[in-house]
């Protein structure tokens, strides 16, 4: 059995005549890996037919091997914590989060919502009605309630929503550490910074199309047809750049107060070659930074193409 | 069936103002036969109009139907029903506990009260024929009205259409109808039960019996079909 994975294979969506989500295949095993994508995209589409909440309308959708949906059975290894802020304000988290365990049939579901309650700190507010909670309170305690059968596959749909900086480093830091235990996480997220101090793996999703996916600074390598941007200091940085700009690998070498900025259309030729030129007109390199290897960068170079 | 859903439903519904809708019909009802027992007038003129008209016409399907299609309806609306589904518990066994939840709740709030009208009117002959036939009726209202809330998005206004249009109105005037009114199947069944001419009905108690055995089946069948195949709306539709 294919364990901790998510497997699409020429997924796709439609609704009518409007196409959300367009032959997706991809695989995502341990680890955290971010969904991106602008508004729209697909992303949360994507995730309801992980989730088993949308029939793909071709191809297929398996979680550890079996398909999500109408399987009830994948729950037991599957958590979910949708973008919609539904809880029941009623019950307070403990009943929430042990209701849970029991609905899950759990051997001592109140050892495992007491665990999931502490894992998410809300041990404290636990006996108050959710109805009085403040937006983070509430979300921890759907992460609590997704995670009390401590499943293999972890999908979150925007998970950090109504956090406040404190909680969503805690968050982070659950996150990472559950990924450290050989967990599979997805989750999706319109704001970047997250995602990149999250996890270094994406999948990016562009108008239904699967338009990236492995870790975004390898994906900026192989964006050829966009020069490769980088900040360097030395000990003379004038002479530098005319010997740069004799280099077949540079398209662009512009002289500013931080340093160069080099423009290059080959990564691997520049960065090998660059230690030679440097070396060979007696400069010494101080610094030498990629400025344009950020997610938000390698995202809106996806986003643009 | 599963006792945790039963409790958390049960929470849910209880616990809303909605339930206070619950109230002003019933204590009418038993108020109005109270009145009428002290008026003199004879019981023939008075009950089929009270405890039929009101109490089974009225009573028990609008009660039926705003619990019915609140036990699962409510939280699809408002996307608690999440919680419950990505449990690995069997599509059935979910809508089972809400049907339980439903008819247990209709039956309380309209079969009770139409009971205590009835032993008020005519003794306690007639009051259990009518929490009978009430509780008959409850089952097959719930469930059908509790099909509708998982198969449509406005459960309220089909339901109360079948009550208005296909009950009351068609009812009145095309004998066909009958078989497929589950208001039918409750005055056959009390009619049956009490033995007085109060309740008139049309229908043998046999077909009223299986009819409403239909409509459970039916009903609780199709709603877990449609559970099972229960979709959340993407981001792009």
């Amino acid at each position: 059995m294919t364990t901790n994975m998510i497997e699409l294979s020429s997924v796709s969506r439609w609704y009518g005549n409007v196409v959300a989500v367009n032959d997706v295949t991809l695989t995502i095993g341990p680890g955290v890996t971010g969904l991106l994508g602008p508004n729209g995209a697909g992303k949360t589409t994507v995730l309801h037919m992980m989730a088993g909440f949308l029939a793909p309308s071709q191809g297929s959708v398996l979680v550890n091997g079996t398909p999500s949906w109408r399987n009830p059975e994948v729950y037991r290894s599957l958590g979910l914590v949708t973008e919609r802020e539904s809880v029941p304000g009623y019950l307070t988290a403990w009943e929430f989060v042990h209701a849970s365990a029991v609905l899950h049939k759990l051997p001592d579901a109140e050892a495992a919502a007491r665990r999931a309650i502490d894992l998410v700190e809300m041990g404290e507010a636990m006996d108050r009605r959710i109805g009085t909670y403040s937006k983070g309170m509430r979300q921890r305690t759907r992460v609590a309630a997704a995670l009390v059968h401590d499943p293999s596959v972890l999908l979150l749909d925007e998970p950090f929503n109504g956090m406040d900086p404190r909680q969503r480093m805690h968050m982070m830091d659950l996150l990472h550490r559950m990924a450290g235990e050989g967990r599979t996480i997805l989750f999706s997220s319109h704001i970047l910074e997250e995602v990149e101090q999250l996890s270094g793996t994406v999948q990016v999703i562009v108008s239904g199309r699967l338009a990236a996916s492995g870790d975004y600074r390898h994906i900026r390598r192989l964006m050829t047809n966009r020069p490769h941007e980088f900040v360097i200091s030395s000990s003379d940085d004038r002479r530098l750049a005319a010997a740069l700009m004799c280099l077949p690998s540079v398209s662009g070498v512009e002289l500013g107060t931080a340093g160069l900025q080099v423009r290059a259309s080959d990564f691997g030729g520049f960065t090998r070659e660059l230690a030679k030129v440097a070396r060979a007109q007696g400069i010494r390199l101080s610094q030498l930074l990629p400025s344009d290897e950020s997610l938000e960068r390698v995202f809106s170079y996806l986003v643009a193409s | 069936m599963n006792l945790m859903i039963i409790r958390i439903t049960l929470r849910a519904l209880l616990g809303r103002r909605r339930a206070l809708l619950l109230l002003p019909i019933p204590v009418l009802l038993i108020g109005l036969t109270g009145f009428a027992t002290t008026t003199g007038v004879a019981v023939e003129r008075w009950a089929p109009i009270l405890l039929n008209g009101m109490g089974l016409g009225v009573l028990l399907p609008l009660t039926a139907l705003i619990v019915g299609s609140s036990v699962l309806g409510l939280e699809i609306e408002d996307g608690t029903i999440t919680h419950i589904l990505t449990k690995p518990l069997p599509r059935r066994d979910i809508i089972v506990s809400k049907l339980l939840v439903a008819w247990l709740v209709t039956t309380v709030a309209a079969g009770v009260p139409l009971g205590v009208a009835g032993a008020i009117a005519d003794g306690a002959t007639m009051g259990t024929a009518l929490f009978v036939g009430a509780a008959v009726g409850a089952l097959a209202y719930s469930a059908l009205f509790l099909a509708l809330s998982v198969v449509t998005r406005r459960p309220v206004i089909i339901g109360m259409s079948y009550i208005l249009i296909w009950e009351n109105l068609l009812g009145t005037y095309v004998d066909g109808t009958k078989v497929l009114s589950v208001r039918q199947f409750s005055s056959t069944i009390t009619d049956t039960i009490a033995g007085n001419p109060l309740l008139q009905s049309t229908l043998s108690v046999t077909t009223a019996a299986v009819m409403a055995g239909v409509f459970v089946l039916l009903g609780t069948v199709s709603a877990t079909h449609r559970l099972r195949s229960f979709s959340l709306a993407g981001d792009t539709n």
